[in-house]
């Protein structure tokens, strides 16, 4: 078993201009990513675009295309159709402009650690682009929150996504992961005042998308959002591989959060992928247990499972944990050991009193700041200056963020060094095909025109354009590569090399 | 500065030895009041750390924070 395999994660920020809520978000989210768009790296040559022919958004994990009222024609035409900023970035993630917000799309990573590092990167990118754009002429100051709700009845997205084998049945995705997704929240949840997706009830909750979701399973994701997701865009060999979309996360300012979060879901997708779990586990109402779970922070609440049993949120945790090693026995790499070992010492926590993980968690964290807050002014949970504390965990400016502030003050347990995190700014991961596609818009920025997940597109001035095409997400590394960087100075010398093996 | 000046250094020796003996006199209770008050002025320090950063007006500021949905 191994935590080990392709994944990446997409951010979508809350935007706001001060004294401003009218202002259209797809004008300023566009700012924010064309003010990043001018760092030294990014704007040697034209602007390379995004590649769009390999992606079907609407095609369906179930088997079948989806034809109907749903068409996005912001997801399928390239950004100077729409006027939609994008931009890609040295390390091989994607900065761009999607349903009114902008989103930060990590570079396809192997390990949970890595995730952490580019999903920090991406915050940290956020917020440059801000502090960019606020220092451009004409463009006011414009804010950026890392979190998922407005509380006015809005939600967006903090999206995870998993190569898998093709082999597996989805139908067992569905019955095995479902229970996992709607019990992590223990752990994964930033927090949330409001209760109902407008908040109209007082009171504090575990996750900010909870409420957001009324389905168990299907192919939107911005109404009647699912808890399993059946886009199927591998973005890579269909017939090998499938890329589990999943919807239902909160975006994680904590960086033990994000590795725990996405760590514990490697490990439950090997356990499916080899047939290891037997139903037994299976909640009878997965949307309804959802929020409950959420909404109850002393995690006392009771769910029940189709075979009559009853059991606490972090009980089922424990149960998938140890039925993960069980699976693991001692044939375990060392990252893998390192998630099985924090899992349990986190839900030990959990079990005992959640505010010892408020230097680790976000949802602890908030809360216990909060309950702080709450006790020296004599609030309510209706308290406008709670709810202003809520967003302000969030902000990605490191001088404005609460979150930031707690790190500052180190009350926040990390993994990473902000050098490392600001070197994933620009530095690709070595060992996917986000290395090529990285070091292409660093060395050749000129000859580059368009990229995406699965291609470089180069126009070198010959007669047509040259599509690299990069199926194979474990292609491209450094160990492949690399001296290809190193000895050709022109693109066109790279280019004949690789149309020649 | 003290080697300079030996009665300096042996009034301040005497007068740590003076305060060493309270600190043993007063024993347990002040101890742990003391790292409760050290823990209450943290939390007070980063509340009001709170109070300067958060946005002035905070009516304002929660109810213009108007998203459009996203995914």
């Amino acid at each position: 078993m191994t935590v080990r395999r392709i994944m990446g994660t997409e951010i979508e920020y809350g935007i706001s201009v001060p004294g401003q809520p009218g202002a259209n978000p797809m004008v300023t989210s566009s700012q924010i990513v064309n003010a990043y768009a001018a760092r030294p790296e990014l704007s040697k040559g034209g602007r390379a675009r995004w590649d769009y022919e390999e992606e079907t958004p609407l095609r369906d994990a179930r088997g079948f295309t989806y034809t109907g009222a749903l068409y996005d024609p912001a997801e399928n035409l390239a950004d100077e159709d729409t006027g939609l900023a994008n931009v890609i970035l040295t390390n091989g993630a994607r900065l761009y402009v999607d349903h009114a917000h902008p989103e930060y799309s990590t570079p396809e990573v192997t390990n949970p650690r890595e995730i952490v590092l580019f999903d920090k990167a991406g915050e940290m990118t956020m917020a440059e682009a801000a502090h960019r754009a606020a220092h451009t002429p004409g463009i006011g100051p414009i804010n950026l929150y890392k979190n998922n709700t407005d509380n006015k009845g809005a939600s967006y997205g903090a999206h995870e996504n998993y190569l898998m084998s093709r082999q597996t049945p989805f139908a067992e995705i569905v019955s095995h992961f479902t229970p996992f997704l709607v019990t992590r929240q223990v752990y994964c949840g930033a927090g949330r005042i409001g209760i109902g997706q407008d908040a109209s009830e007082k009171g504090f909750q575990i996750s900010q998308r909870a409420d957001f979701f009324e389905v168990e399973v299907g192919l939107e994701t911005t109404l009647k959002r699912p808890i399993i997701n059946t886009r199927d865009e591998p973005h890579s060999d269909a017939e090998r591989y499938r890329r589990l979309h999943v919807i239902i996360g909160d975006a994680n300012l904590a960086e033990y959060a994000t590795f725990l979060k996405v760590g514990t879901a490697a490990i439950v997708l090997d356990m499916i992928e080899h047939g290891a779990f037997d139903g037994s586990l299976a909640i009878s109402e997965p949307v309804a247990e959802l929020r409950a779970v959420s909404h109850d922070p002393s995690l006392r609440h009771k769910i029940e499972l189709r075979n009559g049993k009853r059991v606490t949120a972090v009980e089922l945790q424990q149960s998938i944990l140890e039925q993960a090693e069980t699976y693991c026995g001692a044939d375990c790499d060392p990252d893998t050991r390192e998630i099985l070992d924090l899992w349990a010492k986190v839900l030990d926590a959990l079990a005992r009193d959640p505010f010892e993980l408020a230097d680790m968690l976000d949802w602890p964290a908030k809360l216990a700041l909060l309950n702080r807050y709450r006790e020296r002014e004599d609030l309510d949970w209706g308290s406008s200056k709670l709810q202003a504390i809520d967003l302000q965990y969030h902000d990605v400016r490191p001088e404005k963020g609460l979150y930031h502030r707690l790190v500052s003050r180190g009350k926040m347990q990390r993994l990473l060094t902000d050098t490392q995190i600001i070197d994933a700014m620009t530095e690709p991961p070595t060992d996917t095909r986000a290395f090529f596609r990285g070091r292409c818009l660093a060395r050749y920025p000129s000859e580059v025109v368009a990229a995406s997940w699965d291609s470089v597109i180069f126009d070198v001035g010959a007669d047509s354009l040259v599509r690299v095409p990069m199926m194979e997400p474990e292609k491209g590394t450094k160990a492949h590569v690399g001296d290809l960087f190193d000895r050709c100075a022109a693109a066109k010398d790279l280019l004949d090399i690789i149309t020649a093996e | 500065m003290a080697a300079k000046d030996s009665g300096g250094q042996s009034q301040s020796q005497r007068s740590r030895q003076d305060a060493d003996a309270e600190t043993t006199e007063a024993a347990v209770d002040p101890e742990i009041a003391e790292r409760h008050e050290e823990i209450t002025e943290e939390v007070d320090d980063l509340l009001d750390e709170i109070d300067e950063v958060l946005e002035t007006n905070s009516e304002e500021f929660v109810r213009s924070f108007v998203q459009k949905g996203g995914q």
